[in-house]
């Protein structure tokens, strides 16, 4: 593997993906922007060992942060809550600062 | 589009907090699936990659372990390990099994 792309505090989105097979990001997720935590583990990725394949180079899991306005508009709860998802390297894109 | 497993968020009524025993099965399924693992012949990625493949009515019909064992049997298949045949030649066998024990009287005559 090539190194983490992330540090803790990046901001980032996760990518609008929605594919047929075994697939570990949360569909509620997918699009929204959060903020690297920290770093959960390098781990082989689960969406090829699914299919029997070993799923080398391992990936990094991040462990990012969202807003739950962000997540769910319609949320009737306090701004300051918050939801931590495991989410592969792999479903990451980083977001300018602001964005 | 959302896959059906995926149900982060949706409703899902209450959650039930109460204990329960495992039956002598699940417990059987258990012990099968680590062992399986923990000789490489599969992995828990595959098993839950089985059990999203069971579809949305076996996904709501079948119970916990009931899903495990089905995918488990259907990740073998599908690896080679068992064949359609001796698969169901080992469920009949089961059943013959269950069938003589529940005919077998359950308590010793009177001497």
């Amino acid at each position: 593997m090539t190194g983490p792309r992330f540090r803790p505090g990046h901001a980032v989105r996760v990518k609008a993906l929605f594919p047929p097979g075994h697939c570990r990001t949360p569909f509620y997720t997918r699009g929204k922007r959060g903020r690297i935590l920290d770093l959960v583990d390098v781990e082989p990725d689960p969406e090829e060992r699914a299919y029997g394949r070993p799923g080398l180079p391992a990936v990094p899991v991040w462990r990012v942060v969202f807003d739950q306005h962000e997540l769910w508009p319609d949320y009737g709860g306090p701004a300051r809550d918050r939801v931590v998802v495991g989410i592969f390297e792999p479903w990451l894109e980083p977001l300018e600062d602001g964005a | 589009m959302r896959r059906y497993h995926d149900m982060g968020g949706l409703p899902a009524g209450p959650i039930e907090r109460t204990e329960h025993e495992h039956a002598p099965w699940e417990k059987k399924v258990d012990a099968i699936l680590r062992l399986l693992v923990a000789e490489k012949v599969m992995t828990l990625d595959e098993l839950r990659r089985g059990i999203e493949e069971l579809g949305p009515g076996a996904y709501d019909e079948l119970s916990y372990f009931e899903r495990w064992i089905r995918s488990i049997a259907n990740i073998l298949l599908e690896k080679g390990v068992v064949t359609v045949q001796e698969l169901a030649t080992a469920i009949e066998a089961a059943k013959a099994r269950r069938a003589a024990a529940e005919a077998c009287p359950k308590t010793l005559p009177a001497p």
